[in-house]
């Protein structure tokens, strides 16, 4: 442990940030908000760099642990740590902070102060979900970071951005109220204890695991989102503004994918296995179904939606195989979507905010206008649709092989996705990019700013080099993701 | 026979408030202009209070005039907080009875005894102090609540909560006749120990029993005696439900605390079932029935009924099969409820009277719209009282949940944890959509918000104190177990 608290100023320092770009107050301030904004989001990146220069690979266990009694009377602890799992995902956000307060730096024009807060502030809830050691505290920071996005997609979204903040909160409050009652309790059975790594410990029967099991699947389920349960975040990310699609995408649909791996494989690895074939379906659903669904949608936003879903299915798959090659797999691919689907919806934002439509009939023959956008915008459709030497490939490639030891029809049924996923996002750029200018509006269109192009440019550089040199990822996660397999390999009963 | 002159000591803050009272009123009936004299004399009573009460704590529990009256920590902690709310209320409402001409000497005269009826409420021990501290609290109450002279509604409400708590009063008082039939005692302590040594007829116990919880579920404001909340809160000036909707709370937790817990625990079986009813009623019906309002006032009424439901949700939570020793845990964690709430509903009607002015009274949504345009800080603080209400953390209300539901937890309700659960998620509906209004609607009324810099001052405060106690809420939950430790 070193003598800094890295992981409380990764969660602090954009919280403060935020409360800070607040107290600018009105728009008259806007640059101030703005400048304030951009440093706290670089400080919060920062702060977050020596998390993975200082890890070590080696070992599984939690590192960087703080602890300090939070609430003594129900023995609460402010309790940080994060291990090779949880790591990748605090600098994902972090960085994803830094892409989105320049995402939204001109395009925001009303309430920038707030705006801008809502997403520092997010930023560090989210480090906190990640780094949490504490059951309590996880629940705290998970509900904590409904405020802000729903703040962000109901005032800064579009037309029907009313419906869709209520949906989203309702929908994730809904599935986290029972994880509440199911930490209430852990805390009960372990004698007093909100401790996470002590409830990996606790052993309990086969039917108290299911019901666990069971609140954790709801809560988590909607989050990641899977199959059947999936309906709010198409809603949320067409409304949402582009920053709010970006976080939402790149770090919102993480946190449930998270939560297995934390809470349900360890803490109830009977029910786990015993439940693994109805998520397995419910992961094939999603990545076939739902990637049918995604070939027909005529806004571009909700077909990104959907490809996040169809992308999200291959990592719950991932995950109740149970092999390494699985679950680093499906880690792989939380990643690589971070940065895939940011990229994609702040592409689309950088339409939008020029046309103010995200019909596909809308555009055509961009690429007229637009040509460097065009290039890039290409870049992140084929990682999209997972061509090799992307990110997204490496992700889908590992499933697929960890599925094939499992069942090969099981596989083969996810494999196709690698067909489906490039039908609907290259058809979607044909349509927008390709051809003759089809309209007066799309030939008034002016290339990417130096702006938009360095931060498109960044994120291109993330998914090629994840996708070529995948190794500095999957050997943080390594020791921690096969020490999780064989705790959950072991029974509790 | 002879006199025993009592020990007036543990009682010295009642005497300072009875004696304040009369100064008020000689104020009041001689100076020219009373209003500033009255107000800054009752904060002075108030704040006088509070010194005596701190100077004569000592944390022993002190009986006093022949064992009708009791000093504990619990009463302490209690009255402090009491007098602590009043003060609030009083500051938030001034501004407002003044625009109306309600800013009159018996406005304040009737805070002070309303104050009073709760004090003597708070530290009886005995059935007769208690319930001569509930009737003056409700007289000065309904007094209060008419204040309005040439309002219909507000003299229909006034109406309606003196028929109706005239009614529970007499339940109440039934019920304790009862429980002096079966064990031939008023006082609260004698009632356990006859209790305790199989004294009385257990039928006629139970019937007591049955008519105290109703009584008191009354003055809680609970399913299904609840029907006076939501015309009253309506009905009265908002400042005066204001008054209503915080520190009688604390009083009517008290009473509870005093009439099951100090009298009646050897039938803690038989009325936890009972406050289980009364709780599950209240979290579904005040949950649902909020949902349809558009009033404001009526809204937070009905969650108001909801948040004594999860109240109740803790006191029910003591006794599990005979084993006590979850009792300090859930019983302090009700006192950590209580007390949330009051601070929720002081912010949350506090900035609807900062949104009146003359002539507008802010009661309906509609008029929160826009709210984030015209004032961003203030409908931020709304926000926060909304999402504290809800349960959302980093608020006190997520703990004040978070403490009630582990209690249940730990009595082995589950089902009842998992109900009160989804009905919040119903309730955080509810919650949201003032949330909407305020930051996601444009505002149809541009005027700026009038209101005095202390007001604001404290106003800001007040929701500050919700997100700081949501984030360091340890503190608070001690107070709540330490301050119990004695009385159970």
């Amino acid at each position: 442990m070193t003598g800094i608290p890295f992981l409380s100023l990764a969660i602090w320092v954009p919280i403060v940030g935020g409360l800070l770009a607040l107290a600018s107050g009105s728009d008259r301030n806007a640059s101030v908000a703005r400048f304030v904004a951009l440093l706290s989001a670089l400080a919060g990146l920062a702060v977050s760099i020596p998390l993975y220069t200082g890890f070590d690979v080696s070992k599984s266990a939690m590192q960087f642990v703080e602890s300090y009694p939070w609430i003594p009377r129900f023995n609460i602890n402010y309790t940080l740590g994060v291990d090779g799992i949880s790591v990748l995902f605090v600098l994902l956000n972090s960085f994803i902070t830094v892409i989105v307060v320049v995402a939204g730096w001109e395009v925001i024009k009303e309430k920038v102060a707030q705006y801008m807060a809502g997403f520092l502030i997010m930023s560090g809830l989210i480090n906190g979900i990640f780094s949490a050691l504490d059951g309590l505290l996880f629940y705290v920071f998970f509900e904590a970071s409904l405020i802000p996005l729903f703040i962000i997609i109901g005032v800064w979204g579009g037309p029907n951005r009313v419906y869709a903040a209520i949906k989203f909160f309702l929908y994730t409050l809904a599935g986290s109220l029972l994880m509440l009652v199911a930490l209430l309790y852990l805390f009960m059975e372990s004698g007093g204890s909100f401790s996470i790594l002590d409830w990996h410990q606790l052993k309990l029967g086969m039917d108290v695991q299911g019901l666990l099991f069971w609140a954790f699947l709801v809560s988590f389920a909607v989050k990641v989102p899977m199959f059947p349960v999936h309906t709010w975040l198409p809603d949320a990310h067409v409304e949402a503004p582009t920053g709010g699609s970006i976080v939402l995408a790149a770090i919102g649909l993480k946190l449930g994918a998270y939560g297995f791996l934390r809470f349900s494989l360890p803490i109830a690895p009977d029910a786990s296995h015993a439940f693994a074939p109805l998520i397995i379906t419910l992961s094939l659903i999603a990545v076939v179904y739902i990637g049918f669904i995604a070939l027909v949608q005529t806004d571009m936003k909700k077909l990104v939606a959907y490809s996040s879903i169809a992308h999200m299915g291959f990592v719950t798959l991932g995950f109740f195989i149970f092999s390494p090659l699985g679950v680093e797999g499906a880690l792989v691919q939380m990643i690589s979507h971070g940065f895939v689907s940011g990229a994609m919806f702040a592409s689309i934002g950088v339409l939008y905010d020029r046309m103010h439509s995200r019909q596909i009939a809308d555009y055509g023959g961009v690429v007229n206008v637009m040509p460097k956008f065009a290039a890039l915008f290409m870049f992140f459709s084929m990682a999209n649709a997972g061509l090799p030497a992307t990110s997204g490939f490496v992700g889908e490639f590992m499933v697929v092989l960890g599925a094939v030891q499992f069942n090969f029809w099981v596989a083969f049924t996810a494999a196709t996705t690698l067909i489906v996923g490039a039908a609907y996002t290259l058809w979607m750029y044909k349509r927008v990019v390709f051809g003759p200018i089809t309209n007066h509006h799309v030939s008034e269109l002016t290339d990417l700013n130096n702006r938009e192009f360095v931060f498109l440019s960044i994120l291109a550089v993330c998914v090629l080099a994840m996708g070529i040199y995948p190794f500095p990822v999957t050997e943080v996660m390594h020791a921690s993701v096969n020490d999780l397999l064989k705790h959950v390999a072991v029974s509790k009963l | 026979m002879n006199f025993v002159i009592p020990d007036f000591y543990p009682a010295a803050a009642e005497l300072f408030v009875v004696a304040m009272s009369f100064v008020i009123l000689m104020a009041g009936t001689f100076a020219k202009d009373s209003r500033g004299l009255t107000y800054a004399l009752t904060q002075l009573t108030l704040f006088g209070a509070a010194a005596i009460t701190l100077f004569t704590m000592d944390g022993q529990v002190n009986f006093t005039f022949s064992n009708m009256y009791v000093d504990d920590l619990m009463g302490d902690f209690l009255k402090l907080v009491l007098y602590f709310s009043v003060a609030i209320v009083l500051l938030y409402s001034r501004g407002y009875m003044n625009d109306r001409k309600m800013e009159t000497t018996e406005y304040y005269v009737l805070a002070v005894y309303a104050t009073l009826g709760m004090m003597v409420m708070i530290t009886a021990n005995h059935f007769l102090t208690l319930y001569l501290g509930l009737e003056l609290l409700s007289l000065s109450l309904y007094a209060m609540v008419a204040l309005q002279r040439d309002s219909a509604r507000a003299t229909e409400a006034a109406m309606k909560y003196f028929v109706l708590g005239a009614l529970a009063s007499g339940l109440l008082l039934y019920g304790i006749s009862m429980l002096y039939g079966a064990t031939g005692t008023l006082e609260i302590s004698g009632v356990a120990q006859a209790i305790y040594h199989q004294a009385g007829n257990k039928t006629v116990l139970m019937f007591g029993l049955v008519f105290v919880v109703a009584g008191l579920a009354f003055k809680l404001g609970v399913v299904p005696f609840h029907m006076w909340i939501p015309d009253v809160y309506h009905g009265a000036p908002t400042a005066i439900t204001l008054f209503i909707a915080s520190a009688p709370k604390l009083a009517a937790f008290a009473m509870a605390m005093r009439l099951l817990v100090n009298g009646l625990f050897e039938l803690a079986d038989q009325w936890q079932s009972m406050l289980m009813f009364l709780a599950i009623l209240s979290i579904v019906l005040g949950n649902f029935a909020a949902i349809a309002q558009s009033n404001i006032k009526r809204m937070l009424g009905y969650s108001g009924i909801s948040h004594m439901g999860f109240m109740l949700l803790g006191l029910m939570s003591g006794v599990v099969g005979g084993d006590r020793h979850f009792a300090l845990n859930a019983y302090s964690s009700s006192m950590f409820y209580v007390i949330s709430y009051v601070l929720m509903s002081l912010a949350s009607f506090g900035v609807v009277l900062l949104l009146s002015r003359v002539g507008v009274e802010a009661e309906n949504l509609d008029d929160f719209k826009g709210l984030n345009k015209r004032s961003s800080w203030f409908a931020g603080v709304m926000a926060m009282v909304m999402f504290s209400m809800a349960g959302i953390p980093f608020f006190v209300g997520f703990f004040a949940k978070f403490s009630v539901l582990q209690a249940v937890v730990a009595a082995g309700y589950i089902w009842v944890a998992v109900v009160a659960v989804i009905m919040s998620l119903i309730g955080a509906f509810y919650y949201l959509r003032v949330v909407k209004v305020m930051f996601f609607d444009e505002p149809v009324d541009n005027t700026p918000l009038v209101a005095s810099a202390d007001m604001r001052v404290l106003l800001s405060m007040n929701g500050l104190a919700i997100a700081g106690l949501g984030l360091a809420p340890q503190a608070l939950m001690s107070l709540c177990a330490y301050s119990l430790l004695g009385s159970l």
